[in-house]
């Protein structure tokens, strides 16, 4: 299991831009429902949006800190205004 | 991952228009993310194979490198990966994903 925090910080160190939402859908600390908006993924395919967040998550997913992961990403063009 | 992998994730790819890697079968998926994978392809009624990464670990990691994907399901269309299952759903809600299954279908 990671820290919502952790998580957030992990994104943030490869998307210095990117607003982090964390959620622990199970309680358990490794299903995790995470949005990230970020002006990098501009321009990007989704899958390569996906894969910018993937990257840097790279060692909590591989070793199964983090169990399973619901993306979703969007530029702060897209997303609505609070 | 070795040649012998990388010709078998080739050939599972090609012997399908839609072709999904996921954890468990159509009819019992061992996750909810394969679990909406196939329920959208279901209710979209569109015919489609699929791998039990958990039936074989060479396949099971060496799709994640061949995509450069770190997560199961892995969704393939007309050979090209197009997503998991988070892409899956916003293609669907967005109504984008029917189009492309039917244009990939009909080629």
């Amino acid at each position: 299991m990671v820290q919502p925090d952790a998580v957030e910080a992990a994104i943030q160190r490869s998307i210095p831009d990117a607003k982090v939402t964390v959620e622990d859908i199970t309680g358990g600390g490794d299903h995790l429902q995470v949005s990230v908006v970020s002006v990098a993924f501009q321009g990007l395919s989704r899958i390569r949006q996906h894969q910018l967040v993937y990257g840097a998550l790279q060692q909590e997913l591989a070793s199964e800190a983090i169990h399973a992961l619901a993306l979703s990403t969007a530029t702060p063009a897209d997303s609505p205004s609070p | 991952m070795d040649d012998s992998t990388r010709s078998r994730i080739e050939a599972l790819i090609s012997s399908s228009p839609i072709f999904v890697f996921m954890k468990g079968s159509k009819l019992m998926p061992q996750c909810g993310f394969s679990n909406n994978v196939v329920q959208i392809l279901h209710s979209l009624g569109v015919s489609f194979e699929t791998f039990d990464v958990l039936s074989d670990m060479e396949i099971r990691q060496g799709i994640k490198d061949f995509s450069s994907w770190p997560t199961i399901p892995q969704v393939y269309v007309n050979g090209e990966f197009i997503g998991g299952s988070d892409i899956l759903i916003e293609m669907y809600n967005a109504g984008e994903l029917k189009e492309k299954l039917e244009i990939a279908l009909a080629s």
